[in-house]
């Protein structure tokens, strides 16, 4: 499989820029380091030379900011989106959160995305730069001098799970699109699932117990595109800028789960922003797999206008009690 | 100067926390460090920093203030105040130490804050030097030096010993409860590690950082730059930053319904949320660009117009590594911080 290049995109956009197709660019800016690589937009073909870069810690999802920058822009707007991004791209235009026609989707191809926090538990703090441009990663550092590390050690955990590589939406692909894969991402789920609920509840509790009520969770999630979030209304009755207490702080990231059930594509940017690293992400994935055994596969945004099983009627659904009874009293 | 070798440092937490409360910075499972109470079994972090500064400790994310108790028409007000205990925070940054001091011209001016206060009153801050500060360091550029931490005991740690020295009353108190533990040591290792960390610091990606085009007086200059519009247009506006700030302040009051009364409490604000300061006429800042201004402005050019030209950033890096689109104050000050940061 060929390697995609910053290059590539970059002689890419500045084309569709320069041919008139669209009037900006939204991608990825390099930043200070190899890895805080910021979301931005771009205008021409100077700005794109100067800052784009798209590799291994191009990670943001950028479809969530179509909301507002197809508002703020006029013409349209060249994205690029990897293939898990473009299953958010379709369940926002499935909500009818921006319009398709103010958008040109440049599919690109994806050989996973990096986690630096994994990558300075091997090299040391103190990483100077990262070149990906192999997959044997030379990370240099400040303490321990260059380290070469395979990147599949070093893969951000929704690679390693990727669901799939195949891209589900665009007007042009850039490199190959691949396919479905059937990865081990309940694996996790399964784990806690076979606990006791007392088990469970300690395994949350103490996840949970670390939130910082930042808010960066939802505020990420290309799920999460309320005008307002009930959790920002102080007339809502249940707005609240910080835990008061453990149940409060339990809540939030549950009714998240729930109000994103069925419209969750399991992209990981809750999980990938949490400064805390709780892995927020096993509770849209447990939601996802108790969706697919009750109802059937489903995999939110792998096409326009789908209807979600929580919002789709049948007479075959499942009844309340078989829910409730499927695994016994520990259930 | 005082020592103790490394592997009596159990033997000190020991020690200290038969007197009073001991927090330091301990590994968790997701390979984060935090401050936490020690107890038997519990280790001392190798990292560098925690995802949140000791600010929590002092002024933690959520406190109560008051309580009404309601019972008919009738309503008490009780003063859940409590004077603190005396309790030690072990292994702050000098970074974090800076902190602690900024957030003393917050809340220990008038309107003096006594929830503040007396936990300040009572905690004595244990530092230590940073042998390996890491490249989202960037404290020199506000005068701070890692390799000399204030706070009321200073620690260097070699290969084998932690060296301490008092550097007010209670720190001296602290150190007198560790007379057993410790030997008199001379300064000649610690002297060789200031020079080392030094020597690091020179080549820390961030060691040039100018901020000499902030500070008081710039609000005209700053406020109206066109560049906000590109630095803040893909912030997502949660509060990362804010909170894992050790300088950031602002706090919300509310009120908790608890059914026979009312809790009143205080909790972390920040400044990104579009709930922030709503007043009765609304909110005075729509847009996130100008919730991002706020951010930046109130560190590097209102805060230091308010309190003798000290900034309230510490470049503790912690806005560096965690946030979820990696905007933050370095790359504010490099574009908008002039010639000195091309």
């Amino acid at each position: 499989m060929q390697k995609i290049t910053t290059q590539m995109l970059v002689e890419r956009a500045t084309a569709l820029l320069n041919n008139g197709t669209v009037s900006a660019v939204l991608g990825w800016k390099k930043g200070e380091y190899d890895y805080d690589v910021t979301p931005g937009v771009f205008k021409s073909a100077e700005e794109l030379s100067e800052a784009f870069v798209y590799g291994d810690f191009s990670a943001a999802n950028l479809s969530k900011y179509l909301i507002k920058k197809t508002d703020s822009i006029t013409g349209k707007i060249l994205v690029f989106l990897k293939p898990c991004d473009t299953y958010s791209f379709n369940q926002l235009l499935t909500e009818h959160r921006f319009n398709r026609e103010s958008v040109y989707a440049v599919g690109v191809q994806c050989g996973g995305m990096v986690d630096i926090d994994k990558i300075k538990s091997i090299a040391g703090d103190g990483v100077l730069s990262v070149d990906y441009s192999s997959d044997e990663l030379v990370v240099s550092t400040l303490y321990n001098g260059d380290v070469k590390i395979e990147k599949s050690r070093v893969l951000a955990e929704r690679c390693v799970n990727c669901k799939s590589k195949k891209h589900v939406a665009y007007d042009e692909l850039l490199g190959e699109s691949g396919e479905e894969i059937s990865s081990g991402r309940f694996d996790e789920v399964e784990r806690l699932e076979s606990m006791t609920p007392d088990e469970r509840f300690a395994f949350w509790q103490n996840e949970l117990s670390r939130c910082i009520r930042c808010n960066a969770c939802r505020d990420a999630c290309p799920a999460c595109t309320c005008e307002k979030c009930v959790f920002d209304n102080p007339n809502s009755g249940v707005e609240n800028k910080s835990p008061a207490n453990s149940f409060e702080e339990q809540m939030f990231h549950i009714i998240r789960a729930f109000h994103v059930a069925g419209r969750c594509t399991d992209c990981g940017e809750c999980s990938r922003v949490c400064p805390q690293n709780i892995p927020l992400h096993l509770l849209n994935r447990k939601f996802i797999k108790d969706m697919n055994d009750f109802y059937g596969e489903y995999q939110a945004g792998a096409e326009v206008g789908s209807r979600a099983p929580l919002v789709n009627y049948t007479a075959e659904d499942i009844e309340p009690s078989d829910v409730f009874n499927r695994r016994g009293e520990d259930a | 100067m005082l020592k103790i070798s490394l592997d009596k440092l159990g033997n000190m937490f020991a020690e200290i926390s038969k007197n009073m409360s001991l927090y330091l910075p301990v590994d968790r499972a997701d390979g984060k460090s935090e401050y936490t109470k020690w107890e038997e079994g519990k280790e001392w972090s190798n990292s560098l920093n925690t995802v949140k500064g000791p600010k929590d400790i002092f002024f933690p994310q959520t406190e109560d203030m008051m309580e009404f108790k309601v019972e008919g028409k009738n309503i008490e007000v009780v003063d859940t105040r409590k004077a603190s205990e005396d309790f030690v925070v072990f292994g702050v940054r000098a970074c974090d130490v800076q902190a602690l001091e900024i957030l003393d011209r917050v809340f220990l001016t008038q309107p003096y804050d006594s929830y503040y206060a007396t936990k300040r009153e009572h905690g004595i801050v244990v530092s230590v030097a940073c042998n390996r500060p890491n490249e989202a360091c960037f404290c020199t550029a506000f005068g701070i030096d890692p390799a000399s931490p204030k706070g009321d005991v200073s620690c260097w740690k070699t290969q084998a010993d932690l060296y301490m020295q008092a550097n007010t009353q209670k720190g001296e108190k602290l150190m007198s409860l560790l007379a057993d533990l410790t030997q008199e040591a001379c300064d000649e290792e610690v002297c060789k590690e200031k020079n080392a960390i030094a020597e690091i610091m020179k080549k820390l990606p961030l060691a040039k950082l100018d901020v000499s085009m902030f500070g008081g007086g710039k609000t005209q200059e700053f406020f109206d730059d066109p560049r906000w519009a590109e630095l803040s247009e893909s912030c997502i506006g949660c509060g990362t930053c804010t909170f894992v700030c050790p300088t950031c302040q602002c706090y919300d009051i509310k009120d908790f319904n608890t059914g026979k009364g009312v809790i009143r409490y205080r909790c972390w604000d920040s400044c990104m949320y579009s709930e922030f300061t709503k007043m009765a006429h609304g909110n005075n800042r729509n847009t996130q660009k100008e919730r991002f201004r706020q951010r930046f402005m109130h560190k590097l050019v209102y805060f230091p117009e308010n309190n003798d030209g000290v900034f309230s950033c510490v470049g503790c890096g912690r806005c560096v590594s965690r946030c979820p689109i990696s905007m933050n104050i370095v790359k504010v000050i490099k574009k908008l911080g002039g010639k000195g940061n091309e």
